[in-house]
């Protein structure tokens, strides 16, 4: 890289340490990766360590401190995708290109690889290239795609329609239905002042809508009344929950509301700044996010003295760069600081120590949108919609097994049947209620109720119907949790990648109910132990679906019985062809293996079938 | 003193502000650690130290002491729950006590005797972590890193240097030195270093002075973990309970 160009992007960022991860992105989006000399000029003109750039450099996923490929394809991997056939394409381009996933090709031209979810699985199989979002992929435009890569194609040279991100609205109630003018929710805050204001989020009952539930009114207070040079206002819009897009749709559509929200808030606790932390997978939505707060200032809606009300108020846009442990407040506002996402040791919470040690307010985007509804409206028109604990509406992502997938609006209280029968699912089996961090609900459940109190939610429903393997899905959902969490703490970073494993040795029928048991004690040791909510919400899911679909997983053993997880004759088998002997006595007593082993050695292999085995039992224990 | 809580039955005092494990150190109860450490402020990453205080977990080196607080620490679930947590250690590195210079001074080793560990349990993770052993006068070997970040803090707050920090991300990460080569040799580290000295795994060692005292005559040899302080070091500054200092001099 040019020094005069790694010049200018410090610049840019005022040579600021904070801004680190930012100075990152835009480095590596200039020379497509992150060499070793860059990261210590890096550190060098930031005087700030250089182990403290290659901290943060090597933890975010899509960042690279090795060649990355000029082309790099990462397909999006959620179990939605997957249900679309995303592996059958990604095995195609894989082919197609002469490819091993995750490894660059040897001419450095192209690596195609995985991701966690991105956001569109009401509208996959998705990829990012480059880090721009492609939707609906087809076997047609994988094969383009190939020749695109191969002949050198800039990404922004692809087909447009490629890129198009539908919205997917499905049922509009009272905040995707405002009809507000942008900036009027915030004058009608400003006409009612912060205390007020405050008084009127209180009466509505809003609780945060990332799932958590926390009072809103409460937040802003404790934020508020904190002591601290300046107050900030942080919209979390790192929308990572597998199965998760309705902030998506909020930014791409509601911006204004979201805007207006955060204002409000700034108003609320005193605060004159703002961050929007964007997931990187959103990285699309950057240029037209940005366009808009240009406009909003010049429409004197945002910035210096709004309205000419004396109130100052501006914002700025923070990427991700591929890390669901963002979405966690404390290490959001880390990342913000430009350091690695590890949440923080609480107490202190960031109402009183976040974004540079001062108090902190973080709220999700759909929180910030609601919050300007409900300046406009007022807390008891908003009180009056949902349940008494539950009040007002929820964005409910759907996807997976329904004839519509895309956003749906209802209030608080609905029933999980009547957001199924809504968007024309069938012969469901399974809902996941918070996406793969929240419970699964079988068919028995269906008449359970959206809302803190029953089925809490931050809104990520994924359908599987009765012809989906449940045990796939668990599968999924654990290596997720193994490649996102941040590695802070003992239980959650070994535990997950123990899950992982325990769940791919079911996988290869090579699991015994001992195994389900370790998946039971590993979800117990991290409820509790882990340092965040990620670790303490890991294993929900999948302890969820042990219990509920349990013959999925019984399917998968190689007995009944307790099995040992080492396979004495197996590992005997590398003895036998050293000696040449495959005789009777060179096995072992009940050798099940050494016949599944022959079997799939046979041909060409140098062990043959033994012909004094014991016949093998049977290997499928369907129920 | 005025204000106290209660530790497995006994009464422990605590002056304000300090934390459950500190105040517990302080009245010699031993409460299971391997990232605390007295010198440095409080980790709360390995959660050996999980305690229930009124029912509830709670990372003891990280949660301020109350008035009145029941605290639950060496009972049988707990200590079943820091026995998982030791083997989730144990299987992620790779740990081959006999052959460890640091055996008999190594607070893991220690710790998992302690908690009554017999077996890892897991299936070993087996990582690939070279040996940096580019230092003249210090070897540095991956293989026993438990990402406590004692280094990490005591390069940092002590030394003032900074050779030490993690990189990567869930079981990718990893410990990392403060330079382009990524050896030691290449960064202003010293084996005079507070960062020398602090490990509590056998990482960070000292070259030529190498099984100077006899596996059989070392720290946690002599007496359990729990007797010893468990600071998670040996040879500590003032530990004159410790019958043995570290090879350096």
């Amino acid at each position: 890289m040019a020094t005069p160009e790694l010049e200018r992007i410090l610049a840019r960022h005022r040579g600021d340490p904070l801004q680190l991860l930012q100075i990152l992105i835009d480095v590596q989006a200039h020379q497509g990766w992150l060499p070793p000399a860059t990261l210590s000029a890096i550190a060098e003109a930031l005087s700030i360590p250089r182990a403290r750039v290659e901290s943060t450099a090597s933890f975010y996923s899509f960042l690279h401190t090795r060649p990355a490929g000029e082309f790099r394809i990462l397909f999006s991997d959620n179990i939605t995708d997957r249900m679309l056939g995303n592996q059958a394409l990604m095995q195609a381009l894989c082919e197609t290109l002469w490819l091993e996933p995750g490894k660059v090709s040897e001419d450095g031209l192209v690596c195609v690889d995985t991701t966690s979810c991105t956001g569109m699985c009401d509208q996959g199989p998705a990829v990012l290239a480059n880090g721009r979002t492609i939707t609906r992929l087809t076997p047609e435009r994988i094969d383009e795609m190939a020749h695109l890569i191969r002949h050198r194609v800039p990404v922004g040279d692809w087909p447009p329609e490629w890129f198009h991100v539908e919205d997917n609205i499905r049922r509009r109630d009272v905040l995707l239905d405002h009809g507000l003018a942008p900036g009027a929710a915030l004058a009608a805050a400003l006409d009612r002042g912060p205390t007020a204001l405050l008084s009127e989020i209180e009466r509505s009952g809003l609780r945060g809508r990332g799932g958590a539930g926390f009072g809103s009114d409460i937040k802003w207070r404790a934020c508020r009344d904190a002591w601290g040079d300046a107050h900030y206002v942080i919209c979390n819009a790192d929308e990572g929950e597998p199965g998760t897009f309705k902030d998506r749709v909020l930014l791409a559509s509601y911006f204004d509301m979201v805007v207006d929200g955060m204002c409000i808030a700034g108003l609320a606790i005193g605060a004159n700044k703002g961050f929007i932390y964007l997931r990187g997978e959103y990285r699309y939505l950057l240029d037209r996010l940005e366009t808009r707060l240009t406009e909003r200032r010049e429409q004197g809606l945002l910035g210096h003295n709004i309205l000419g009300r004396g109130f100052s108020f501006d914002i700025k846009i923070h990427l991700g760069a591929g890390a669901y442990i963002c979405g966690e407040e404390s290490a959001l506002i880390e990342s913000l600081e430009g350091k690695p996402g590890k949440p923080r040791i609480r107490p202190p919470f960031p109402v009183t120590n976040g974004y540079r040690g001062q108090p902190t307010t973080v709220n999700n985007v759909e929180t910030l949108a609601l919050a300007a509804l409900i300046a406009v409206r007022g807390g008891e028109w908003f009180r009056a919609i949902g349940t008494p604990a539950s009040t007002g509406t929820k964005l409910l992502s759907v996807s997976g097994d329904v004839a519509s997938p895309g956003i749906y609006e209802f209030p608080f209280g609905v029933t999980v049947a009547e957001v199924l029968a809504a968007a024309g699912a069938h012969d469901t089996q399974a809902v996941t209620s918070a996406g793969a961090a929240g419970h699964c609900l079988a068919a028995d459940e269906f008449d359970r109720r959206i809302a803190f109190e029953d089925v809490a939610t931050g809104g990520s429903i994924m359908v599987f119907d009765a012809s989906r393997d449940m045990f796939e899905v668990a599968r999924n959902f654990a290596h997720f949790f193994a490649h996102e969490s941040c590695g802070f703490c003992t239980p959650c970073r070994v535990g997950t990648a123990v899950n992982a494993r325990l769940l791919d040795k079911l996988a290869a029928n090579r699991g015994s109910p001992y195994d389900l048991d370790e998946i039971g004690k590993m979800h117990r040791l991290m409820q509790g132990t882990s340092h965040c909510g990620l670790g303490n919400t890991a294993t929900i899911a999948i302890d969820d679906m042990l219990v509920k679909f349990r013959p999925a997983f019984e399917r998968r053993l190689m007995s009944p019985e307790y099995e040992p997880a080492f396979d004495l004759d197996a590992a005997l088998s590398q003895a036998r062809r050293m000696t040449g002997r495959d005789d009777a006595d060179a096995h072992l007593g009940d050798n099940r293996s050494a016949l599944a082993a022959a079997g799939a050695r046979a041909p060409g292999g140098v062990e043959s079938a033994p012909a004094t085995a014991k016949p093998a039992p049977a290997k499928d224990v369907q129920p | 003193m005025n204000d106290s809580f209660m530790l497995d039955g006994e009464e422990i005092p605590f002056t304000p502000g300090q934390t459950v494990m500190q105040a517990a150190a302080a009245a010699g109860k031993y409460i299971p650690h391997l990232c605390w450490h007295p010198d440095f402020a409080a980790h709360g990453s390995c959660k050996l130290c999980t305690v229930k205080i009124g029912g509830r977990f709670a990372t003891s080196c990280t949660v301020r002491a109350a008035a009145g607080q029941e605290v639950e620490n060496r009972t049988d679930e707990l200590d079943a729950r820091r026995r998982t947590l030791l083997q989730l250690l144990f299987v992620e590195g790779n740990h081959f006590c006999p052959s460890c210079e640091k055996s008999g001074d190594c607070a893991l080793q220690a710790t998992a005797y302690e908690m009554g560990m017999l077996t890892p349990h897991f299936d070993h993770f087996y990582p690939d972590r070279p040996v940096d052993a580019s230092h003249p006068e210090v070897l540095l070997e991956f293989n026993r890193c438990i990402l406590c970040e004692l280094c990490v803090r005591a390069s940092r707050e002590v030394d003032g240097k900074n050779v030490f920090a993690l990189a990567g991300r869930g079981t990718k990460s990893h410990l990392i030195v403060n330079s382009e080569s990524g050896r030691l040799a290449d960064t202003d580290f010293a084996a005079t270093d507070r960062a020398a000295e602090v490990c509590p795994v056998g990482v960070i060692l000292k070259k030529r002075v190498g099984f100077a005292v006899p596996i059989g005559a070392r720290t946690y040899d002599l007496q359990p973990i729990s007797a010893a302080g468990g600071d998670g070091t040996t040879g500590r500054a003032g530990d004159t309970s410790a019958p043995r200092k570290t090879e350096a001099g």
